[in-house]
């Protein structure tokens, strides 16, 4: 049989159709157009959502990924195109989350000579990207395609760039499917040792107050019901990273809530009396650990974890567990015996309830005052019964979110954590709702983050995404102002800022959208956003002047906990 | 704290750009590297890369897990001088007039077993192989007397002085597992 040959551009919609993509996030360019004329042939079997921005595209490929655990595809052209996607390139290299981004590239008799809209964007993109890659012909594709897709989602997930060059979209070539699964310089999952299960059972049936961190790995490693029975058994208290929140369900009787700068007062005080530390699927971020040289000194500490590199980063631990959690953490549960620590669990509540009352019901159940942020996110959480996916942008309305919302189901948080990048929160929203059709996406943003990216109503109006966004509107950059508040004098440098009508904003494209100024007005607004199809802009008026607390202040210990803020009259 | 100067011994696949990729995890974490030499290694299309670089264990084993974090990098070892035979060499321009009016520097040149190349009337090329220690020597001998016109020295290369080859293992291993996971598991 004579051999077919087809265009790059079209062995690359075959490549992506036979790994399985079905969406993708892109924007056309004079040196993809290739591309794009092939993917009119296949708009049958690739779903391609037109951003309006190419930071978007990056976003919404993260959400989508975040959400469904599938690899979220970019297609975008070279030059500015592919330089606006390096935000969310990075987001995800900082967060783990697996995309692929395939940018344009000028033809390979071009590069170096800075021809149109030409930028070396492998090496840009190198050091932020887990693997980066230029495609210089045609016979190349399949191969680069598919090795992009297996190192994208193996091992600790991460961004990979496909740099194509025109040249190699307009060749022809014969196209052979390949499947990489193998790279002998890469090992995705470490080989556990039987001595690292068992010297980590061994700690765990002799502590007497064990405390678990529980990460994002959980979630990447689809590995939250072993987490759950391994804490069960180890009768152990967790508290989870902001990335990690619903591994584990917020109601579970072991949950102690968030960890770090703006986690639970209990968690973070336990972990400074805790005998042994048990970090399953997490780096111990600055943002987690407080000051580094005083964090769990009194403890011992296991580390589970994928990635050998995290092992002893920040923090050096007694025992690493390197390997898969989904494989790892039974194999270490099977060794324990039941364990009953209560008196340790107990000592927890004392602190839970001193925050409880001196912040948590001051920021849910106010009786006066401005509307707080923290009774919206925990009123839209009760109104979606906690089953919605929490989307959300950078700053307290994330902080603020993320410690209110309930979560009951995994893979339900989508936030930028690593790289807290304003404006990630609507274009990873339109994301979530293609990568989890069937659940309800709730995203929770502020003025500032909106603004950001805000083009994306476009996309929403075109794609009709049932996008529930709720504007915290304070008309400040909230989380900077708290800042200058706490640590530069109060002097609000630029962070007061000048808003537009958003809802004549929304109304131009289409968006039902409401305002509430008033407390009461509330739980029915909330209904009204549920109940009406499609996308909504609800936006809250908020207390202008509002913090994230508690608050380990950097720099300090993670048991330093400023729980309240005086006010100047 | 208290430095030394390690040897990274780096294997890498011949791609492009992933020098690029070792040398930015130094610039990350602002670590100078003393000395970099990158060639082709007893493997077919298997790069070997010798750096060697001042710094703690600590941060030296951060960095060489890093490295070997890269994709396309096969393996990253750190060592000490005990670990390794190493070698460098050097080449010396002197003026001529000195050299003949000095006895001094051609006993250095003799005592650090310089080798002298090429004599005209206004110069002489003196190439040295030797321990990096050997190379600074005879360097600051020659730039005391002041007859140096140039110096360059080239990267230090390394040996392990390990009884097993562990690239070869390494490869076999990976040959082995593939084998294993091409039977026994389905993607």
């Amino acid at each position: 049989m004579a051999k077919e040959l087809i265009t790059g551009a079209e062995i690359l919609m075959r490549s992506l159709v036979d790994r399985g993509v079905t969406t993708l996030f892109g924007y056309p360019g004079g040196a993809i157009m290739p591309v794009f004329d092939a993917l009119y042939d296949y708009r049958d079997k690739l779903n391609h959502i037109l951003v309006r921005h190419e930071q978007g595209a990056a976003h919404a490929a993260e959400g989508y990924a975040r959400v469904s655990g599938k690899v979220g595809v970019c297609l975008v052209t070279s030059g500015p195109g592919a330089t606006n996607t390096i935000t969310g390139i990075a987001d995800a290299m900082l967060d783990s989350t697996p995309i692929v981004v395939i940018t344009g590239q000028v033809g390979a008799s071009l590069l170096g000579t800075d021809a149109f809209q030409e930028c070396d964007v492998v090496n840009i993109t190198q050091p932020i990207s887990k693997w980066a890659y230029q495609i210089r012909s045609a016979a190349d594709v399949a191969w680069a395609v598919n090795r992009a897709f297996y190192i994208a989602s193996s091992g600790r997930p991460g961004p990979v760039v496909l740099d194509f060059a025109k040249n190699a979209q307009t060749e022809l070539a014969e196209y052979r499917p390949v499947k990489v699964d193998f790279i002998r310089s890469y090992v995705p999952v470490p080989a556990t040792t039987r001595d690292s299960i068992e010297e980590a059972a061994a700690l765990i049936n002799a502590a007497e107050r064990p405390l678990v961190l529980i990460g994002q790995g959980v979630e990447l490693g689809n590995a939250q019901e072993e987490v759950r029975a391994f804490i069960e058994k180890a009768d152990a208290p967790a508290g989870c990273t902001l990335l990690g929140l619903s591994a584990l369900p917020s109601d579970h009787r072991l949950n102690v809530g968030m960890l770090g700068m703006h986690g639970s007062l209990a968690a973070n005080t336990m972990t400074q009396k805790c005998d042994l530390l048990i970090a399953v699927g997490m780096r111990f971020d600055d943002r987690v650990t407080g000051n580094l040289a005083t964090y769990a000194r009194q403890a011992k500490k296991i580390h589970f974890d994928i990635d050998p590199a995290e092992v002893n980063k920040n923090v050096p631990v007694d025992v690493a567990v390197l390997g898969d959690c989904k494989n790892t953490l039974p194999a270490v549960t099977a060794l324990l015996k039941q364990q009953d620590h209560k008196t340790w669990i107990d000592a927890f509540s004392p602190y839970a309830e001193k925050e409880d009352r001196i912040v948590i019901q001051p920021e849910i159940n106010p009786v006066s005052g401005p509307i707080r942020m923290g009774e919206v996110a925990r009123k839209v959480s009760e109104h979606t019964a906690h089953k919605a996916i929490l989307v959300t942008d950078v700053g307290q309305n994330q902080i603020l979110s993320a410690r209110y919302f309930k979560f009951t189901e995994s893979r339900s948080i989508v936030t930028s954590g690593g790289m807290g990048t304003m404006g990630f929160g609507l274009p990873a929203a339109i994301g979530a709702t293609f990568g989890a059709p069937d659940r309800t996406v709730c995203l929770i943003l502020g003025d500032g983050g909106l603004q950001m990216t805000i083009e994306e109503f476009g996309t929403i109006m075109e794609q009709g995404s049932p996008v529930k966004i709720v504007l915290l509107n304070n008309n400040y950059l909230g989380n900077v102002r708290q800042w200058q508040e706490l640590f530069f004098n109060r002097r609000y440098s630029f962070t007061p800022m000048m808003n537009p009508d958003y809802e004549k904003i929304a109304e131009a494209y289409g968006i039902a959208h409401a305002t509430v100024t008033e407390r009461e007005q509330l739980d029915g607004a909330i209904d009204a956003m549920l109940a009406t199809p499609g996308a909504y802009l609800l936006q809250v008026a908020v207390i202008p002047e509002g913090e994230v607390l508690p608050m380990c202040c950097p720099g300090s210990d993670v048991d330093d906990m400023l729980l309240e803020v005086k006010k100047e009259d | 704290m208290e430095k030394t100067l390690y040897t990274l011994i780096i294997f890498s696949e011949n791609l492009a750009g992933v020098l690029n990729q070792v040398t930015n995890v130094f610039t990350r974490r602002q670590l100078n590297i003393e000395s970099l030499n990158v060639s082709a290694s007893g493997v077919d299309n298997i790069h070997r890369y010798t750096i060697t670089c001042w710094s703690d264990e600590s941060t030296i084993q951060k960095v060489t897990k890093q490295i070997e974090k890269k994709i396309d990098v096969i393996q990253a070892n750190y060592f000490t001088n005990e670990d390794i035979f190493i070698m460098e060499s050097a080449l010396f321009k002197v003026s001529t007039s000195k050299l003949v009016n000095d006895r001094g520097i051609s006993k250095a040149i003799r005592l650090h077993d310089g080798k002298i190349v090429e004599v005209n009337a206004t110069y002489a090329i003196v190439s040295q192989e030797g321990l990096p220690a050997e190379v600074s020597e005879l360097y600051q001998k020659l730039q005391a007397s002041g007859c140096l016109l140039q110096f360059v020295r080239s990267g230090a290369i390394a040996v392990t002085k390990s009884r097993r080859e562990e690239l070869n293992e390494y490869l076999e291993l990976r040959r082995t597992q593939y084998e294993w996971q091409s039977q026994h598991v389905k993607f």
